[in-house]
């Protein structure tokens, strides 16, 4: 008895070799498959045009080129694309004919369950194919059917609520404080956004990258020229030596240290020491052990304390100390010692990749003398003028167009791949495309930093802090890359939003032989929030207070200093944040006690988080241009990099409410160095904040020349629906633009730069213009036995300001959370062992429980309509949040993270276990 | 070199026989440790007819060697396939379901595989056959390590067979892992139980992720045959874990698996025994 249909029978044919015959129906249409040898599938449907299967990891690890074959959804990566032969594939562009598929791109667009977009295809087809079984999915469904899905951005809540078929409707209004769908959004989610990898012109040549596969190695180059010449397809190879210009750049001038290219000897496994450049077919099949280049280990110091004795990895670095921070205030010493508690404790955690779903693709191309680099980035003007040094050209001569950018998180504000990229096309004077395998993007960029924290905190009788010291030492890895900026945040930050008056920090940041350490949401902050949140649960314990209470006692307050000294006279929103979770805390902390029956424990945690928005008392401007076009058009050119986050809809919402017309008469032109201002980097939860504002400023300008064309009074309105007017006392007047040369009648261009002063020898300054504040409580269960952790809900209140957009705001922080659950419980970055995406995990669908945000709204003064910023807030109070849960239900104090189930059966006590 | 596409056995023994290639058939394993190009010689099996189908008959099923976890989930078996069933749906992601194959899961040798601990508790063989010879392994012989199985050169695996089962049996099947989804077992338990009158007539409980190759724990399974069913999860003592040779890896530590399992085993017994219970 047969129990299943064999589905592969088919008309016996002959034992064929892989065949110039194949065909495919793809989307409906019969295309020949023309399969290279060993092709995937994936990399065959995007030769073939099908750029919407977006590749990830090359390993069915994230679900990115999910399509359906013969109906069923399969990972594009890991089907031979001859094994497609005579078989049906169905991408995204070939269902969204189908209603049901065109309501799930609605939905997720309306959602925001597409962030920066690069799974949104995936996630897509997949939910179309568990819609097609069932229209009415349950949640256990969704989740069954997304679970091979990861998304980096969204915390995964969004998609659920879109694939179940929650509809938000659009808001009537479209100006500041509107839930605006994001402007850019609907190619997200019909798979037409292109990015990195997806802009290449036919013909362009590819290049690889041939990396260190130790830590520390003496490189020998063999006979380069010749192997290049002798090998079909190989157009060349690129060394150091072929570098024009300086083989070194850094984000941070005064500590450039990284080459393009290792010359003599690498520092970290998988750093760059040549690149393949050549026919796209032959680089893709070529064996990279086969380029003579010689690796010899050498010993290597993989932590700080064996750095402190090895040989400098950088001249003039002595210990392999990179840089220090220090903030000092009042007697930290003195307090501690009168403090009727104190807490101590040593915090660790690890190397934590960004893990966004699009790793880094691109390409470059001399186009008219200018050297163009079209690839994904958050800092297109630093990529510039750090690849013009390296190339020996003038700035103007580097024109970055960024693509759509799959993800950054931080890493992507650093060069990758755009050095080898530009050095190609210059050298060839061809086109160079390429994009890194996930296990290179992990191996080659930027991590967060591992930390290893100790502090002590006090408190007098009544839970008033009374002392903190804390020493914090980062592995900076072997390049410094934001290695200062984290050594410099950190003891700025590392007290959270409280007032303490007797303050000590002090940070060092240590080379390593480890991957570089850089910008990762929230620069060090996340880490030692961790150390402060634990110990201020010890005190409160301690104490005898509730958790809740003492930390709204020491809570910030308007006209309080922080530990720099700086006084805020408004728009310190802690207090109101705790405030906020008040009442969810008293229902969870009492639906915790009445369920600690049984082996599987719950428990309530609490934390809050803080984050100065911008550069830290540096200069931070951001300029925006905006113009009229002679048809009365109006244009913003917009050069804040949206990363996912939402500053294409956000500074357009602040740029049209400002300039007093609807959202949909702006026309964005989006960052290219070519012809958008520099509106900074995509970092420091700064665009709404610093680029919003210079929006705002542009529109006062633009609107005011308006109206002075008009001669029209303050109060006028802008009239977009026909041409350019102003209504004006009820009288409609028609801006006459003609006779104006140039690309724009009216112009405008206004630069913000937030005031912020320097910080002293102990750090006592200015070093923000604006916080930002939020505060978490975790509800989780912890299984006793197994140590297992299982998220119940996390309610999470941010004082933003003002929300310019609140579906972009809950969108940061779902997305922020789902982050800062994976550091808290299972993200650890060890190099040359967790390079992939199944043994370095991040959240999954399945990981994510319901969040619900409460967006508290402290307008600040110098916010743009009051706004602060967002991004890295909504991941710095996660895991302390995380561990205080986990401790209030089993006893358990977790001082490193991850938290994975071996930790934390670890910590559970023989006697908490045997409670009954 | 080009990948072959054999469409019947003997032209894919035919294929292996004139000289070395890469088995493919779902691929989620070959492609997901392959390069940009999955380099040559490749003999891909997707197409060769039979293989693709669980059947029953008077000595057990045959599940061929082109069977998906997908297609296993859908099969009508009977009540002792219900671990493999629970593994099936646990393997990778839907994606991975629908082109893994389980013969494939054998031939990859993890030690973490999905499939192997409801398999050995089914008392499975592996149907291997190379030009003009067919033999058959216990799954036991056949997985002989981390990454190496009993496949000599020439040879494929045709078939996974499983004798008949006691009626009635129940199968539980435990993974735990750091997350939902996606993720490699820590540790991971299969438990099949039959009984009469409230005692158990036949246990077979298999653990995977903490030794070398998944294993057989005979020892508790010969203290479980007789007991009552209530007592099951209080039989497992962590002395019956002593097989076992879990190590330190990124996952979890030794001393957490071996505790960890010894949960897993309990909480599967007593779930097996509660589905038995009169």
């Amino acid at each position: 008895m047969s129990l299943t249909a064999d589905t592969r029978a088919e008309t016996p044919r002959a034992t064929l070799l892989a065949g110039d015959d194949d065909t495919l129906i793809l989307n409906g249409a019969s295309v020949a498959l023309d399969a290279r040898d060993g092709e995937r599938l994936s990399d065959a449907l995007r030769r073939l045009g099908a750029l919407d299967v977006k590749v990830g990891c090359n390993a069915g690890d994230c679900g990115a080129c999910t399509v359906l074959l013969d109906g069923d959804p399969v990972c594009a990566c890991l089907v031979g694309a001859t094994q497609a032969d005579g078989r049906t594939v169905t991408t995204l562009t070939g269902l969204l004919g189908d209603p049901a598929v065109q309501r799930l791109a609605d939905a997720f667009h309306r959602l925001n369950a597409a962030q920066c977009g690069i799974c949104t295809p995936g996630m897509m087809v997949s939910a179309a194919a568990l819609l097609a079984r069932t229209k009415t999915p349950t949640e256990a469904e969704v989740k069954d059917a997304l679970g091979g899905v990861l998304c980096r951005c969204t915390g995964y809540r969004a998609i659920i609520d879109a694939v179940m078929g929650a509809l938000r409707p659009s808001p009537a209004e479209d100006s500041v404080g509107a839930a605006v769908p994001r402007i850019d959004g609907r190619a997200k989610v019909t798979g037409a956004e292109r990015f990195g990898d997806d802009v290449a012109p036919a013909g362009a040549l590819a290049l690889r990258v041939v990396r260190s596969p130790f830590a520390r190695a003496a490189v020998t180059l063999g006979e380069l020229a010749a192997f290049a010449a002798t090998t079909p397809g190989v157009t060349t190879v690129l060394t150091a030596a072929d570098i024009p210009g300086a083989n070194r750049f850094g984000v941070i001038p005064a500590f450039a240290d990284q080459p393009v290219f290792a010359a003599g000897e690498t520092r970290h496994r998988g750093e760059a020491v040549a690149a393949i450049v050549g026919e796209a077919d032959a680089i893709a099949a070529l064996d990279l052990s086969a380029v003579p280049i010689a690796f010899t280990a050498l010993p290597a110091a993989m932590t700080p304390e064996e750095a402190a004795d090895a040989p400098p990895l950088h001249e003039g670095r002595p210990g392999n100390l990179m840089c220090e921070g220090r903030v000092v205030r009042g007697d930290a010493a003195a307090a501690l010692a009168r403090a009727a508690v104190t807490a101590t404790g040593r915090f660790r955690s690890p190397f934590v990749e960004h893990a966004y779903i699009e790793p880094e693709a691109g390409y470059a191309a001399l186009v008219d003398g200018t050297l163009e680099v079209h690839a994904s980035t958050q800092a297109p003007i630093m990529d510039r003028d750090s690849l013009a040094e390296i190339l020996d050209l003038a700035p103007d001569k580097v024109r970055i167009v960024p693509t759509a950018c799959g993800g950054g998180f931080g890493s992507k504000l650093d060069l990758s791949i755009q050095p080898f990229l530009a050095l190609a096309a210059l050298v060839t004077g061809r086109p160079v495309r390429a994009a890194y395998s996930r296990a290179e993007s992990m191996q080659s960029t930027t991590k967060r930093h591992p930390s290893d924290i100790t502090l002590t905190v006090g408190a007098t009788a009544d839970g008033t802090l009374c002392g903190f010291d804390f020493a914090g030492t980062f592995d900076t890895g072997a390049y410094a890359s934001w290695g200062p900026t984290v050594a410099n945040r950190v003891p700025v930050h590392a007290s959270g939003p409280y007032s303490i008056a007797d303050y000590r920090a002090t940070s060092r940041a240590v080379h390593t032989n480890n991957p570089p350490a850089g910008a990762f949401r929230g620069f060090g902050v996340p880490q030692s929030a961790i150390a402060q949140e634990v110990l201020f649960d010890d005190l409160a314990l301690a104490l005898g207070m509730d958790r809740l209470a003492f930390r709204r006692r020491n809570a910030l307050t308007n006209g309080a200093p922080t530990v720099c000294g700086q006084v805020f006279a408004q728009g310190v929103g802690i207090g109101a944040c705790l405030d906020a979770l008040a009442p969810h805390w008293a229902r969870a902390t009492a639906e915790a006690e009445a369920a600690q029956a049984g082996t599987v424990k719950r428990g309530v945690g609490i934390a809050a988080g803080w984050y100065g928005c911008g550069n830290t008392s540096m200069p931070n401007p951001s300029t925006i241009r905006a113009g009229v076009r002679a048809d009365g058009t109006i244009v913003l050119h917009q050069g804040a990099v949206d990363i996912g986050q939402g500053s294409n809809t956000v500074i357009a919402q602040i740029f049209a409410t400002t300039l007093g017309v609807p959202l949909a008469a702006v026309e964005i032109v989006g960052p290219d160095t070519a012809v958008t201002p520099d509106a900074g980097k995509t970092s420091a939860s700064r665009q709404t904040f610093v680029s919003g504002n210079a929006a705002r400023l542009t529109a006062l300008t633009l609107r005011a020349a308006i109206l002075r064309l008009a001669n029209a009074g303050e109060d006028a309105v802008i009239d977009t629906a026909d041409g350019l007017a102003v209504v004006d006392q009820g009288r409609r007047q028609v801006v006459d633009l003609s006779g104006r040369l140039g690309d724009y009648a009216l112009e405008a261009a206004e630069t913000y730069d937030p005031p912020t002063a320097p910080l002293d020898e102990n750090g006592q300054g200015a070093p923000y213009a604006v916080y930002g504040y939020a505060a978490h409580m975790v509800e989780l269960t912890v299984d006793t036995e197994l140590g297992t952790v299982r998220l119940l809900k996390v309610t999470a209140a941010h004082d933003v300001g003002r929300a310019i957009n609140p579906v972009l705001v809950e969108g940061q922080i779902a997305g922020g959370i789902a982050q800062g659950a994976g550091m808290a419980l299972m993200e650890e970055y060890i190099p040359g062992r967790t390079e992939n995406l199944h043994d370095y995990l991040i959240p999954t669908i399945g990981d994510i429980p319901p969040i619900q945000s409460l967006i508290v709204e402290e307008a600040d003064a110098h916010g743009p309509f009051g706004a602060k910023g967002l991004g890295e807030h909504a991941l710095i109070p996660t895991a302390p949040a995380i561990l205080g849960a986990i401790r209030h239900a089993t006893g358990a104090r977790l001082t490193e993270v991850p938290a994975t189930p071996a930790r934390v059966l670890a910590a559970i006590s023989p006697a908490a276990k045997a409670t009954p | 070199m080009a990948t072959l596409r054999p469409v019947t056995i003997d032209d894919a023994l035919a294929a292996l026989a004139a000289g070395p290639g890469k088995l493919l058939a779902g691929g989620t394993d070959v492609y997901a440790a392959a390069g940009p190009r999955l380099a040559g010689p490749v003999v891909d099996l997707s197409r060769v007819a039979g293989l693709s189908t669980i059947e029953a008959g008077a000595d057990g099923w045959r599940i061929g060697a082109g069977v998906t976890w997908s297609a296993l989930r859908a099969a009508p078996l009977p009540s002792a396939f219900d671990a493999l069933k629970a593994a099936a749906a646990e393997v990778g992601s839907v994606q991975i379901q629908n082109r893994a194959t389980l013969a494939g899961n054998l031939c990859n040798a993890s030690p973490a595989a999905d499939g192997v601990p409801a398999l050995l508790a089914l008392n499975a063989a592996v149907e291997v056959a190379a030009a003009g010879r067919r033999r058959r392994l216990p799954l036991a012989d056949f997985i002989l390590g981390p990454r190496r199985t009993a496949l000599q050169p020439g040879e494929m695996v045709t078939a996974i067979l499983v004798p008949p089962q006691p009626e009635g049996a129940a199968a539980v099947f435990h993974k735990l892992g750091a997350r939902h989804y996606l993720v490699i077992s820590i540790a991971m338990v299969a438990v099949m139980l039959a009984a009469e009158g409230g005692r158990i007539t036949d246990a077979r409980i298999a653990v995977g992720a903490c030794s070398p190759v998944a294993m057989r724990l005979a020892g508790l399974e010969a203290k479980l045959v007789g007991a009552p069913l209530e007592l099951a999860a209080a039989c497992a003592e962590a002395d019956d874990l002593v097989p076992l040779s879990p190590i330190d890896d990124v996952r979890a530590t030794a001393s957490y698996r071996r505790e960890a399992a010894l949960v897993l085993v309990r909480r599967a017994l007593a779930e097996a025994a509660g589905r038995l219970a009169p």
